[in-house]
C-alpha cells in the first residue's frame, strides 16, 4: 500500500514538472474537435520548449476566462466580441491566424432542398419556411453566435417547436441533431471529425459569409500581473510563423484542406 | 446496442494493452478521488461522531443541513469552487485553478456531506447500544469518539466507500475547476464526456467500462486490507 502511495505521488510530481515552460490557452471546441491542436502542440513544444495547455471551451467562456485572468491567451473565433474584449482592455490586441469554414449539414433526404439553395441565406430561408427540425447550440459560442447572425441577415426569427437549442458544445449539439435527424450549422472540421453521422450529410457550404476567421488574443498583463504574457508573444510569434502556415495549411481530414492560415508577418495588432 | 459491444471490446483491448494514455487518466482519476476520499473522511467521520456524542443547540440544524447537501448539485460546487479559485476571486493568489488540487476540493465539498450523514446514522445506533455503559465510565468526549468510530468501523467503511463512488463517477465539477486539460487534469469521466462530445461512442463506453471495473476493484481491495466480511461480526 505504502508503495502503492509513492507511485502515485511520483507520478503527481512528474505529471506537473514535465516542461520548462508552460501556459495555457482558451481554446474553441470547434478547434479542437478538428484535431489540428494535435498537430500544432507538438510542434510548438518541440520548437520553443512550451507546454500550451488547452481548455477547450465555448467562445463565451473561453473570453470570460481570459477577463478573469485564469488563462494566459485565447483563441477563439467571434469577431465582435473579441474586439470588444480587445476595447475593454482584457486583452492587449487581436491577431488573425487563419479560417476555416462553416457547413449546413441535414437529413441526407433534405426535406427543406438546402443543397440546391443559392446562398447560406437562402437555406435557412427555406428551412425556416418548411418548419423543418433545427439544432442550435445555444451556447453563446462563436458557432451559435454566427448562426444567429444569419438567421438575422436571413429576416428570420428562429422560434417554435422545430427549432431546438441545445445549450452544448458542437459535438453534443451534431450527437442530437444525429438522433433527431435534424438540421444544423457545424464547422466543417468538427463535421469531418464526428463519428457519429447516422443519416446526416453535408448538405451546403462554400458560401464566403460562412468564413470563419479564427485569432489569436494574449490576456493583458496590466490587467492580470501574473499571465504569462511573454510566453503568449512567444507562441504568437509562432503561430503567425511559416513553419506553423505549412502546418496549418497542410493539415488534411479525410483528404480535405480545413484551414487556411492568413496571418500576416507584421506585428501591428489588428481590430 | 452494437455501440455496447464495440465498447466492452474497446475497453478489453485498452486494458490489456496497457494503452498509456489510458493508465495516465485512470490513476489521475484515482489519485484524485482517492486523495479527496482521504481529507473528506478525516473530516466527515469525526464530525459525525461529534454529532452523534454532543448536544448542542444547533445540533439538529447541522443534521439537517448536512442530510440536505447530501443532494448537492456538483456543477454548483464546481461553479462555486471555480469562482473562489479564479484569479480574480478570493483565492486566486494560490493559481490552483485547473489542477487536480482544485479538483479534490470540489470533490471534497461534494462528498463530505454524504460521508457524514451515512456515518452519522450508523454512529447514532451505536451511540445509543453503548451510552450507558460509556456513562458509566466517567470517559472523556474524546474517547467516546474514538470508540465509536473504532466499533463502527466496518459502517464507516461503507459510509466512506459510497462518497468515493460518488468522487470517481462525478464529472461536473471537475469540468469546470479542472478544465480537461490534456495530461494535466484530464480524468476517466472528463475524458468520457469529451469522446462523447466527438460522437466516439465505442471508445466513450470503454472508458466507461474501465471506470466500472475501477470502482470495483477499489472497493473490493478495501475490503480485503480491511478484512471485512472476514470476522464474525466486524
Amino acid at each position: 500500500m505504502k508503495r502503492f502511495v509513492l507511485t502515485l505521488a511520483t507520478l503527481a510530481m512528474t505529471a506537473t514538472a514535465s516542461a520548462a515552460d508552460t501556459m495555457k490557452m482558451a481554446v474553441t471546441t470547434s478547434f479542437h474537435n478538428s484535431g489540428l491542436s494535435e498537430i500544432l502542440l507538438p510542434a510548438i513544444e518541440q520548437d520553443l520548449g512550451l507546454e500550451v495547455q488547452l481548455l477547450v471551451v465555448g467562445t463565451g467562456q473561453a473570453l470570460q476566462l481570459g477577463r478573469s485572468g485564469d488563462v494566459d491567451a485565447i483563441l477563439v473565433h467571434s469577431r465582435s466580441a473579441e474586439e470588444a474584449f480587445v476595447a475593454e482592455g482584457a486583452g492587449t490586441h487581436r491577431r488573425e491566424i487563419m479560417y476555416n469554414d462553416f457547413v449546413v449539414i441535414g437529413p441526407s433526404e433534405d426535406p427543406a432542398d438546402v443543397a440546391s439553395a443559392e446562398t447560406v441565406l437562402d437555406a435557412l430561408q427555406s428551412i425556416a419556411a418548411s418548419e423543418a427540425r433545427f439544432v442550435s447550440r445555444g451556447d453563446d459560442s462563436g458557432t451559435h453566435k454566427k448562426e444567429l447572425s444569419l438567421w438575422a441577415a436571413a429576416s428570420q426569427t428562429p422560434e417554435g417547436a422545430w427549432y431546438n437549442a441545445v445549450g452544448a458544445g458542437m459535438g453534443a449539439a451534431l450527437n442530437t441533431a444525429s438522433g433527431l435527424n435534424a438540421y444544423i450549422l457545424s464547422d466543417r472540421a468538427s463535421w469531418l471529425n464526428f463519428g457519429n453521422k447516422g443519416d446526416l450529410a453535408l448538405l451546403f457550404s462554400g458560401d464566403p459569409v460562412l468564413f470563419n476567421q479564427y485569432a489569436f488574443l494574449p490576456v493583458n498583463p496590466e490587467v492580470h500581473a501574473h499571465v504569462a504574457n511573454g510566453l503568449a508573444q512567444k507562441l504568437e510569434g509562432w503561430l503567425v510563423s511559416d513553419r506553423a502556415a505549412d502546418l496549418i495549411n497542410g493539415y488534411r481530414l479525410g483528404g480535405e484542406q480545413l484551414f487556411v492560415f492568413n496571418a500576416t508577418p507584421d506585428a501591428s495588432p489588428q481590430g | 446496442m452494437a455501440d455496447i459491444w464495440l465498447g466492452l471490446s474497446q475497453a478489453f483491448w485498452l486494458v490489456i494493452t496497457f494503452d498509456a494514455e489510458l493508465m495516465e487518466i485512470t490513476l489521475r482519476s484515482l489519485m484524485v478521488s482517492l486523495s479527496a476520499l482521504v481529507i473528506a473522511s478525516a473530516i466527515a467521520l469525526p464530525l459525525a461522531a461529534l454529532l452523534a456524542v454532543r448536544r448542542f443547540r444547533w445540533r439538529r440544524w447541522v443534521i439537517a443541513i448536512l442530510n440536505a447537501l447530501m443532494g448537492l448539485p456538483p456543477v454548483v460546487v464546481g461553479l462555486i469552487v471555480y469562482v473562489v479559485l479564479s484569479r480574480s476571486g478570493p483565492l486566486g493568489v494560490l493559481g490552483l485553478l485547473f489542477t487536480p488540487t482544485a479538483m479534490v476540493i470540489a470533490q471534497v465539498i461534494i462528498i463530505v456531506p454524504l460521508i457524514a450523514s451515512v456515518a452519522h446514522q450508523a454512529l447514532r445506533d451505536l451511540w445509543s447500544e453503548y451510552h450507558d455503559l460509556l456513562i458509566s465510565m466517567h470517559v472523556t468526549q474524546g474517547q467516546k469518539v474514538a470508540t465509536l468510530l473504532w466499533d463502527a468501523r466496518r459502517a464507516l467503511l461503507t459510509a466512506s466507500l459510497a462518497g468515493f463512488g460518488r468522487a470517481i463517477g462525478e464529472v461536473g465539477a471537475i469540468m469546470i475547476v479542472g478544465g480537461n486539460i490534456d495530461n494535466v487534469t484530464r480524468v476517466l469521466t472528463t475524458a468520457i464526456a469529451l469522446e462523447t462530445g466527438k460522437g466516439e461512442f465505442a471508445l466513450a463506453l470503454g472508458l466507461g467500462f474501465v471506470l466500472i471495473g475501477l470502482a470495483i476493484a477499489v472497493n473490493l481491495s478495501i475490503h480485503a486490507l480491511s478484512r471485512t466480511e472476514v470476522e464474525a461480526r466486524w
